[in-house]
């Protein structure tokens, strides 16, 4: 589903250059749960960024779901990443003069879908979630927890071939933390590959597989038997 | 582009930004709301003026008799220059240039003028027939004096729709008597003056008749004249000056009046004041144009602050929108579709409410200078487009900025 080769990114600050991808090698199939671990600066984010396509790599080869993703202009990105993604942020990153179910239909606004149907599927994902009393409320009317269900739910409406998690718990305690988690297992069963970024080693041994990274480089890349986060709700 | 979709998505946008979508109008409204009041005054100002100063036709010359302020050829000063019938003829057969109308003038400032209950004093004047159109008067009722009422000395008179008022209330005037002085009249005629009510507080009569009842011999007050038109200005001005010029000369040697006095001889021209007017009337035309541009520029720089200030707020919403799949283009197309609707309907809903004012409030100004405030409605149309325009041309650079956004940038945690 993804193959990454030879990756290699940095950043200007300043007059220097900062290094953060230094050749990272690694490919995802599909229906795999992976967690990409490292401390800060260890350079997890911009990978996630790069494989997101909301940034560009440097050097090295990506492709996805067998299309390589290479010199893209800004339409083709969007067009890509509203086709292949579905992305899930740490502050849940909804609209926040939207309703819950006007946030989860957005990507199918883009994806050209008609009113009706495109409010149909919204409200299908919502009751996946288990949000589907609370599809007239604000953003702010809701829970971190509650969010980001949202969140996950408008990640899939647009039946994305990867999810993308960025810190998907770091704003949640640990109770919540794990019924999310919970529910990304859950989708996971259902065969969709989902990537998660995150620091915290519990919520990596939620998955089938961990990557560590630091300095730019993977040190470590194994796969384990995944805690069920339903266990611990 | 213009989608029911994007409609939908630009409703529920504006919707749910009701206060913003609200200054927004607000600020664009005000500035055509503005603009259409400050057309309309630049408007009624310059009707005012023109009314003020056209009082009589704009060609027209007259001499008046006056005083002397200075001694002369062995006579003193504080003489009285007392014009007679023959001044007016000898003018009329030296001129150099065809005259268009020509009339003398006898006054007599304040006659007692009754009919039945009703009596108010007004001025007498006795004229010839082309007096009427040295006046600029119009005939409501019945005739003007006719050179038959002259030749015969009939006692004939065209009385002012104010003494009509005054006088005989509703009733029609024609063919009734009024007492002037003592003297039966019969009114032949009413009429209006473009110089107001003033104007129309005055009765006039044929010369033969004021100078035979009221009058000294031959005596008159003034003389006065209008040359053709001529389309060029400065033309205009040569002939009507030089017509003046000669007959000046001719009096100053009759009445041996000395060529520095200036007192002993009104001389006014029309024509020169013409000019007066059309500066004015330009320079307020330039004046309330500028305002206008400005008010305009201004309308238009608002426009654009709003625009950068919105997709500023907007940033994370367009990040978000762009990781979630919206092309460039889209995030263009929202923002200027959001924007000029909102500019066109406050636009519009500015300039209905500026018209309504001037509409409304327009005829019950009741003051000299402003006369029949209106805006040209297609100017104001115009504007509104032109600001749409504008303000969508420069709305454009913001949002093409918003779409530039990396989505990367805009969603890092602030």
């Amino acid at each position: 589903m993804i193959e990454i080769k030879n990756l290699h990114k940095s950043y200007k600050v300043g007059k220097n250059s900062l290094h953060v991808l230094k050749g990272i090698n690694f490919s995802v199939k599909e229906g795999e749960l992976v967690s990409i671990m490292g401390s800060s600066g260890s350079g997890k984010s911009t990978l996630l960024n790069i494989l997101g396509m909301l940034d560009e790599a440097d050097e090295g080869s990506y492709t996805l779901d067998g299309v390589p993703i290479k010199n893209l202009n800004e339409k083709l990105a969007a067009q890509y990443r509203n086709k292949f993604l579905g992305f899930i942020f740490q502050s849940f990153n909804l609209i926040n003069y939207k309703t819950a179910l006007d946030n989860v239909a957005l990507p199918l606004y883009y994806q050209g879908l008609p009113r009706g149907e495109r409010m149909e599927r919204a409200m299908s994902y919502l009751e996946k979630v288990g949000l589907a009393d609370w599809s007239t409320h604000l953003p702010n009317e809701l829970s971190g927890g509650q969010k980001q269900r949202v969140a996950i739910a408008r990640a899939l409406a647009s039946h994305p071939k990867v999810l993308l998690a960025d810190e998907l718990t770091g704003a949640l305690d640990t109770k919540t933390s794990y019924e999310i988690m919970d529910l990304v297992q859950q989708i996971n069963d259902e065969g969709k590959t989902i990537l998660v970024v995150t620091h915290e080693e519990d919520i990596a041994q939620m998955t089938k597989r961990i990557v560590n990274l630091k300095d730019g480089v993977i040190i470590d890349d194994k796969k384990i038997e995944p805690i069920r986060a339903s266990a611990h709700v | 582009m213009f989608s029911l979709e994007r409609w939908q998505e630009i409703f529920e946008t504006i919707g749910k930004n009701k206060l913003r979508t609200f200054l927004t109008g607000v600020s664009v409204a005000s500035g055509i709301f503005i603009l259409v009041i400050l057309l309309g005054i630049g408007e009624g100002m310059q009707n005012g003026v023109e009314v003020q100063f056209q009082r009589d036709a704009e060609n027209k010359v007259s001499i008046t008799g006056g005083i002397t302020s200075m001694g002369y050829g062995g006579l003193n000063p504080g003489r009285n220059i007392q014009l007679v019938l023959d001044d007016f003829y000898t003018a009329v057969q030296n001129s150099d240039f065809e005259i268009e109308f020509q009339s003398p003038l006898y006054r007599v400032w304040s006659g007692l003028a009754s009919y039945g209950n009703e009596s108010g004093s007004y001025r007498l004047e006795g004229v010839y027939a082309d007096y009427q159109f040295l006046e600029k008067a119009s005939i409501i009722e019945g005739r003007y004096i006719n050179p038959i009422d002259q030749e015969l000395g009939t006692k004939n008179v065209v009385i002012g729709n104010r003494v009509k008022k005054d006088l005989f209330k509703d009733k029609s005037p024609i063919g009734e008597f009024i007492t002037v002085s003592g003297v039966k009249f019969k009114v032949v005629g009413v009429f209006t003056d473009p110089g107001g009510e003033r104007s129309e507080t005055r009765i006039f009569m044929p010369l033969k008749t004021s100078q035979r009842i009221f009058g000294n011999g031959e005596d008159i007050r003034s003389i006065s004249f209008t040359l053709p038109k001529v389309a060029d200005y400065d033309l205009a001005l040569f002939q009507s000056q030089e017509f003046v010029n000669k007959i000046e000369r001719q009096l100053r040697s009759k009445y041996n009046i000395s060529p520095l006095d200036n007192s002993a001889l009104y001389i006014s021209n029309n024509i020169e004041n013409t000019k007066e007017i059309y500066t004015i009337l330009n320079t307020m035309k330039l004046f309330f144009w500028g305002v206008g541009i400005a008010t305009l520029f201004a309308g238009i720089i608002g426009v654009s602050n709003i625009m950068l200030i919105i997709v500023k707020e907007r940033t994370k919403e367009i990040g978000i929108r762009k990781a979630l799949g919206a092309v460039p283009m889209s995030i263009v197309g929202m923002v200027l579709h959001e924007s000029i609707f909102v500019t066109a309907i406050s636009g519009m809903f500015g300039l209905i409410l500026g018209l309504l004012l001037l509409e409304s409030v327009g005829p019950f100004i009741d003051t000299e200078f402003i006369v029949n405030p209106e805006v040209n409605f297609n100017v104001a149309v115009s504007t509104v487009i032109i600001l749409i325009i504008a303000g969508a041309i420069a709305g454009f650079f913001p949002a093409w900025r918003g779409a530039k956004i990396k989505p990367i940038d805009a969603l890092r945690d602030e």
